[in-house]
């Protein structure tokens, strides 16, 4: 295929003690969409990098319509033709989607006129957008098409996207997947980064799988399993998490009209959640980023105190009661931030299991720390969930996404909860650890346990919740049983399209 | 004996402008700085040897002109060092704008140890025939030096850059999101030095003119905490340059006020008087910012591109 876009050839990047890229090879025609699959580490941000000249390769060569590109910088690489949608937005808060559409262009026209270009694209392609609201206020959904908007605006040749749908809802995908249906005929290349087979699955041509920074094959998506895709990006088969069969026990945590003015001025109100979770059962709670989750997380956690009687453990009212002594209680909680909520970056693992763990696994005596009891604990949850690291003397901060999030869990699954809730328990996790993770939430439950499971991975909360629910706006849906739910039940579930019902006269 | 008679509400408007442009001067600069990113607590060291430069040169030319000039460099000279130590060295902004005032005021006491009890050249006064001799309006507005001038002007300049000009997106963005700034391509390490040169060179500038046109004469610490006042006035004011304006002339005003009260006998303690400035402005621009009064994002941020 002479016909190349671009061609990548033996591209290799090395960081001090790691190989990024080992000698990578691809190549992507117009019009094609090509999906980069890998796990977390395996080089495929790296390799993108390099790709938009945010990062310069060690060796290799890259061609781009048969001519040889190296992008010093961004802005080459745009004048190229090459845009890219990052994975953590590059967004500014403060400023408003068509400066925040400036910024990204290399000769943007006056405020006026390129509010009205905005609005034509947004039109041609279905994304609506104000140009002037503040991109503070925008839901992730949105957010995402300013960025598509400001690489549309540049009449790129390649697009490269980096899990452009963990943030959305399923109807949210949809339009996504439209409009880059949509350029794709008109002859753009996507280059598309994304941990969802079945998403590659229904829309890239060709696939890349990278692991450990090299590339261990190709496949077309459409004719190989998400299984087997799964299976090559690990390098080793595993275990799909199993569901043993239980019986429920008695209802264990019981929220009753809870209702919370929002924490902070970007926060989210919780408004009348009513729901019970009983014991061995695991209540899945979906929806987009930001409609409550933390908050819903906080109330149940003990860190935003509510009326008695809006949280029943067992009966009785714990609605007032902080953390601590909820912990006490056995109301156990894993939020989603690793790094400054669940764990202390910077205090070793013996330092951060004894952060939760003080009162259930008795690491105290009249206010002194029984260090010896403490490292044994952080070692129990090392070895049980199999965190990779040299010891508990590490900082956690020193630790993987993957093998920190198995230890804020261990932590908490080791102390025997009466009740768990875990807001995104494999968030940025890769797949072998999230299997491990998803298992003992499953093993933790078919030990009597009640488990609320708050996640925006809805694979995830179909494979191991028994009933789910959506966070929309602080307001909870209907609780319906998972098995059996359709993807359109649970989209509107979620609240829907976010923004389409947005005027653009 | 209260006497209140004997204040002349003319005189204390015209007072007003001269005792506010230092604050305001120092103000503007940190606002830009603070607005790329940088929280620069060293402003009173800048002002101080800017204060210096400005008083020797122009003592030793004869010229306040290029006293003012000195000031600007002197002041920008010295906040290099800050840039380099938070922008390159990538050393904590508290501590290195701490260090950078101490080490301000020390410096401004050695280049100033043959300056003391010495005149400077006096600055010539705006005299526009006509709307100088207005009664009332023409004192309060048209009889200053240039510096207020400059001060005014240079408000008006640092909004219309930051809130109509791509080098002023491009700042905001910086001090809003460094990493995404840096993701798009854009230099947010030169971006950062040449806000945190700009406040240095407008701190020298404020100093000066106290050395200059304020009091004028030379003495050690001669700032008295202006410099201070200056950074505590960009957060009150929203990180917003017309109300970084507002605050400035309130401040200046209720000082100069306060000081004729003084004067007149007002039955209150000294005290209290004293700190009426700091109060009413401070609970003025709460009052005024209190619907949102959000800080650049990434202020005060290490930025290290990495990743």
């Amino acid at each position: 295929m002479s016909a190349a876009l671009l061609r990548i050839s033996g591209l290799t990047k090395a960081y001090p003690g790691v190989v990024a890229n080992d000698d990578v090879s691809f190549e992507i025609a117009p019009g094609e969409v090509h999906a980069l699959l890998g796990e977390n580490g395996a080089g495929k941000s790296t390799l993108v990098k390099m790709i938009y000249g945010l990062v310069k390769p060690d060796s290799g060569t890259m061609t781009l319509r048969d001519a040889p590109f190296t992008p010093a910088e961004p802005r080459a690489a745009r004048a190229e033709g090459v845009a890219m949608v990052f994975q953590h937005f590059s967004l500014f808060e403060a400023l408003n989607v068509a400066e925040n559409i400036a910024l990204g262009m290399e000769h943007p026209p006056k405020m006026r006129d390129l509010a009205t270009r905005i609005r034509e694209v947004s039109d041609t392609y279905g994304l609506p957008l104000d140009p002037y609201r503040t991109v503070g206020d925008l839901s992730a959904g949105e957010r995402q098409r300013v960025e598509i908007i400001r690489c549309l605006l540049q009449d790129p040749k390649l697009l490269i996207m980096d899990e452009p749908t963990s943030v959305l809802t399923p109807q949210e995908v949809e339009i996504l997947f439209r409009t880059l249906r949509k350029l794709t005929d008109e002859g753009v290349a996507i280059l598309y980064i994304s941990h969802k087979l079945e998403e590659i699955r229904s829309l890239c041509d060709h696939a890349t799988i990278l692991r450990l920074g090299r590339n261990v094959g190709s496949c077309v998506p459409r004719e190989t399993s998400a299984r087997d895709m799964a299976e090559m990006m690990v390098g080793q088969a595993f275990e799909a998490p199993a569901r043993a069969g239980r019986e429920l026990g008695e209802v264990a945590l019981d929220v009753k009209d809870l209702s919370l003015s929002a924490p902070s001025e970007f926060g989210t109100a919780l408004k009348n959640l009513t729901f019970t979770v009983q014991m061995g059962e695991v209540l899945g709670i979906g929806g987009v980023a930001g409609n409550g989750q933390d908050e819903l997380l906080a109330a149940l956690s003990g860190e935003m105190p509510s009326t008695p009687g809006a949280v029943l453990l067992k009966g009785q009212p714990i609605g007032r009661l902080g953390p601590v002594a909820r912990r006490a209680l056995g109301v156990l909680a894993a939020p989603e931030e690793r790094l400054g909520h669940a764990a202390a970056p910077d205090m070793s693992l013996t330092e951060n299991a004894l952060l939760t763990g003080a009162q259930r696994e008795g690491l105290l005596s009249r206010g002194f720390l029984k260090w010896r009891a403490t490292e044994a604990f952080a070692n129990r949850i090392i070895d049980t969930f199999d965190v990779r690291t040299p010891g508990p003397d590490n900082v956690a901060r020193s630790l993987s996404g993957g093998n920190l999030q198995k230890f804020v869990i261990g932590r908490e699954v080791l102390q025997r909860p009466e009740v768990l809730i875990v807001n995104q328990p494999t968030w940025g996790v890769d797949a072998a650890a999230a299997a491990a993770i998803r298992q003992a939430l499953l093993d933790l439950a078919a030990g009597g346990t009640a488990i609320v499971c708050i996640s925006q991975d809805l694979d995830e909360l179909m494979e191991i919740s028994d009933r789910f629910c959506a966070l929309n706006e602080g307001r909870l849906s209907d609780i319906k049983p998972a098995r059996g739910l359709s993807v359109d039940e649970i989209g509107l579930m979620m609240g829907g399209a976010h923004g389409m019902d947005l005027a653009h006269a | 004996m209260m006497d209140l008679g004997s204040i002349s509400p003319t005189l204390l408007l015209a007072s007003l402008m001269v005792a506010a442009t230092p604050i305001l001067l120092a103000a503007l600069g940190e606002l830009v700085v603070e607005r790329a990113g940088v929280l620069n607590l060293g402003v009173e060291g800048m002002m101080i040897t800017g204060a210096i430069c400005g008083f020797a040169i122009a003592v030793n030319t004869g010229s306040p002109t290029l006293g003012f000039i000195a000031a600007a460099l002197g002041g920008a000279a010295l906040s290099l060092l800050f840039a380099i130590l938070t922008q390159v060295a990538l050393a904590n902004h508290v501590a290195s704008g701490l260090a950078l005032t101490l080490f301000g005021l020390g410096l401004s006491a050695l280049l100033g140890q043959g300056y003391v009890g010495i005149k400077p050249p006096a600055t010539d006064k705006l005299d526009i025939p006509v709307l100088s001799d207005l009664p009332v309006v023409g004192p309060v507005l048209f009889a200053h030096d240039p510096m207020v001038y400059v001060g005014l002007a240079l408000t008006l300049a640092v909004w219309f850059v930051l809130n109509r000009t791509r080098a002023g997106l491009i700042l905001r963005a910086v001090g809003e999101n460094h990493d995404a700034a840096h993701a798009l391509g854009y230099k947010v390490v030169r971006v950062r030095v040449m806000a945190i040169l700009f406040g240095g060179a407008c701190a020298g500038l404020g100093g000066a003119y106290i050395s200059l046109i304020r009091v004028p004469q030379w003495t050690e610490g001669m700032t008295a905490g202006v410099g201070w006042i200056a950074l505590a006035l960009v957060v009150f004011a929203s990180w917003r340059a017309g109300r970084v304006m507002l605050g400035a002339y309130l401040f200046g005003g209720v000082t100069v006020l306060q000081l004729n009260l003084q004067a007149a006998g007002v039955a209150l303690p000294v005290e209290y008087l004293s700190m009426s400035p700091y109060i009413i402005t401070i609970l003025v621009l709460v009052i005024m910012s209190a619907e949102r009064n959000r800080a650049p994002a990434s202020l005060g941020r290490t930025f290290h591109a990495s990743n």
